[in-house]
């Protein structure tokens, strides 16, 4: 398949790992920080394959993981109000929320449906007049524009009975956050391609200055993330902190033009509480006053919410990179994709789910071979 | 780090709501599994079946070996390229005792039909049921008609069960993988699940991709011929796709299997949907294609005689069974990861 088959090449794999391998002569710590970017890495067993020394940890790039408990909850009491269908993105589905989640709730009659795009939501608006349809919009500036759209489309249409539920994070606050912990390792990031391809990078730049850490433009494919991590080690080497784009056939420095003028035309920076991180300010999205109709927190009334984590759940460590699935001992006892803790083991991006589907373990169990 | 099977060792705190049937239950995957072996089994007492969970059940009577089996289709749209509902409730029983080395003798079929169905709809369906078995030489013996109200069934459901007669000098069981036997596929996979997704959800790759609903019974007539009781295990990878049935496999034979990724042969279409929807083609569900696990020594044999046949003339050898631990795919770049059973519905990511 173009633009697939020639970033999934083993030869090329293997002579990238090994010009890395000549690259490198001390210890660095890298953060992926796209949850794409931590599936492709788990999934193919990038990271086993890199130089002793060379860590990858990964970021809090997952917008299902980092959707906060309350916006989950909300989204189920509005599920259970009569004459409603809540739309999301399929994997919104299994996040557990302080109670229960929108799988289950559907198990018991709630009307929440799968959609692929925002677009179906405001179809399913037009078809059914009688019905309020919400959508869940979470992600990153990615699928922002498309939520955007969505909500242009549906006030050019006249729409009365759609609203969408916003929970929109943004990249360069959540990397900045990372850099200000105290205990922060990672000393060069591999940025979000996705996210890029939308914004451009200059909002990058003023980050690797700042900071002095090498930012890296990267793909999602096995030869992209191996490039990305050529190219930030490289910098490390030879101690310059820049903003390098790998992920140039999709990536140009001012991003789409369209796609942001539809962001900022619909939506404004808000601060923006992260699950398991709290709030970065500066660092989400919310309806302007023009669109303010369309926001189902507005339109919809579900009390006062009572939400509470999971003591055990150390989500908040996982999406800072400051401590791996294998440190948690929740992780594959008490937490399984079957039973989740925490979001980060729903998403297929998500860090936890990633490390179980590929059968990583701390410790093997007892009785296995 | 150690790779060990995620199953094993994990101690699940059931959730409240799992009191509920979900619809993951129906998915082909883990929870499935456990629907099946902590509610259907127990529920069946002393007259549950003995030994491992197979797609056709080996019955003797008077001294003569029958297989038999049985299957219900609930699929949305009723019609998609390359098959319908009708067609597919032929061809997935043909296949399930296909999966024992049975040829078919005779079908029974039962039609669930929710008030309203329009009669040209039915009319179709039944064509394609009687088509479908005229084209695997196999008689349509008796059945049974039902309509429920509206809303008490989606529009129609079709249950077929069959009965086979076994092919002399074969023995494929779930339970018959050993380390060291060859892993053979005989097409391409994702194409089933895919046309019917894109078709319900109107995604776009319907146009270039049709369902591979299709009888089997002959090429595994050509293997036997060709590998006798060295073609150990056979499964056609439905619901829960190729990573389902190879893991069932695996576990029934208390064996591991490797998998090579790159030989995995995933259609263009196929490919794109499933990146776009974040979903693993492995584990989309397929109606034409088997995985078979054979001695070495007959490997080649029973792969020339698949490929000898049209329903098998893409058949590539995948991987191999080793010792034990669980079922593993080297991928891409030469790592190793776990090719775990499915959990419950694939659910399409966002980004």
């Amino acid at each position: 398949m173009r633009y697939l088959d020639e970033y999934r090449d083993p030869v090329l794999a293997r002579a990238l790992l090994s010009e890395l391998g000549r690259v490198v002569t001390r210890p660095w710590t890298l953060m992926e920080v796209c949850g794409g970017q931590t599936h492709t890495i788990v999934r193919q067993g990038i990271d086993e394959l890199l130089p002793d020394g060379v860590r990858m940890i990964h970021g809090p790039g997952c917008p299902v993981c980092v959707t906060p408990l309350e916006v989950l909850d909300r989204a189920m009491a509005i599920a259970q109000r009569p004459g409603t269908i809540l739309t999301s993105f399929g994997d919104m589905l299994r996040v557990p929320g302080t109670r229960t989640d929108l799988l289950a709730l559907r198990a018991r009659g709630a009307d929440v449906r799968v959609v692929y795009s925002p677009m179906d939501a405001v179809a399913l608006a037009r078809r059914t007049p009688d019905r309020q349809v919400v959508f869940l919009a979470v992600g990153f500036e990615t699928t922002a524009p498309a939520n955007a759209m969505a909500v242009l489309h549906a006030a050019a249409l006249g729409l009365t009975n759609f609203t969408v539920l916003v929970s929109h994070v943004l990249v360069p606050p959540a990397m900045t956050a990372v850099l200000r912990a105290p205990d922060c390792r990672v000393q060069a990031f591999l940025a979000a391609g996705h996210v890029c391809a939308v914004m451009g990078w200059t909002e990058y730049e003023p980050i690797a200055a700042e900071h002095r850490v090498p930012i890296v433009v990267t793909g999602f494919e096995p030869l992209d993330l191996l490039e990305g991590i050529l190219m930030a080690v490289r910098q490390l080497e030879q101690g310059r902190h820049e903003v390098e784009n790998q992920y140039a056939r999709a990536v140009r420095r001012d991003g789409n033009q369209a796609a942001r003028q539809a962001i900022s035309r619909v939506f404004r920076v808000t601060d923006r509480a992260w699950r398991g991180i709290g709030t970065i300010p500066g660092s989400g999205l919310t309806l302007t006053d023009e669109f303010a109709a369309f926001d189902a927190r507005r339109r919809f009334d579900v009390g006062h919410l009572l939400v509470r984590e999971h003591p055990d759940c150390v989500a908040g460590d996982i999406l800072t990179g400051a401590r791996t699935p294998l440190d948690c001992a929740a992780y594959g006892t008490a937490c399984t994709p079957r039973t989740p803790l925490g979001a980060p083991m729903v998403s297929a991006e998500g860090t936890c789910a990633a490390y179980y589907t590929a059968g990583r373990r701390a410790v093997p169990p007892t009785g296995v071979s | 780090m150690t790779i060990v099977d995620p199953a094993a060792g994990s101690c699940p705190v059931p959730l409240p709501e799992s009191e509920r049937v979900l619809l993951g239950h129906g998915s082909g995957g883990r929870l499935s599994a456990e629907l099946i072996s902590e509610v259907l089994l127990p529920g069946l007492g002393p007259a549950a079946p003995g030994g491992p969970l197979e797609d056709a059940a080996l019955v003797t009577v008077g001294g003569c070996e029958l297989l038999l089996s049985t299957d219900a289709y609930v699929v949305d749209p009723l019609f998609f390229p390359g098959g319908d509902i009708g067609a597919l409730a032929v061809h997935g029983t043909v296949n399930d005792l296909a999966m024992r080395a049975g040829l078919p003798v005779a079908l029974t079929i039962a039609y669930v039909v929710e008030e309203g169905l329009p009669l040209t709809d039915l009319r179709r369906v039944a064509a394609s049921v009687g088509a479908a078995a005229a084209a695997a030489g196999v008689p349509v013996v008796t059945g049974d008609t039902k309509v429920v109200g509206r809303g008490a069934a989606d529009r129609l459901f079709v249950i077929t069960a069959g009965l086979g007669r076994r092919l002399p000098g074969a023995a494929p069981t779930a339970a018959g993988a050993r380390p060291g036997d060859v892993v053979l596929l005989s097409g391409p996979i994702g194409c089933h699940g895919v046309t019917v997704l894109s078709t319900r959800e109107g995604l776009g790759f319907e146009s270039d991709v049709a369902s591979d609903s299709q009888p089997l019974h002959r090429l595994v007539a050509d293997m036997i011929a060709a590998g006798g009781t060295g073609v150990h295990a056979l499964r056609d990878p439905t619901r829960g796709g190729l990573a389902a049935a190879v893991n069932e496999i695996a576990a029934a034979s208390g064996v591991g299997v490797e998998l090579v990724e790159a030989a995995l042969p995933v259609p263009e279409p196929v490919r794109a949907a499933c990146e776009m929807l974040g979903v693993d083609p492995a584990y989309v569900a397929n109606e034409g294609c088997l995985v078979a696990f054979v001695a070495p020594e007959r490997a080649d044999a029973v792969l020339t005689a698949m490929r000898a046949r049209p329903e098998g003339a893409a058949a590539v050898r995948i991987g191999a069974v080793t010792d034990g631990g669980p079922v593993l795919v080297r991928t891409m770049v030469g790592a190793r990861r776990v090719l775990d059973l499915p959990l419950g519905e694939q659910l399409p990511r966002i980004c």
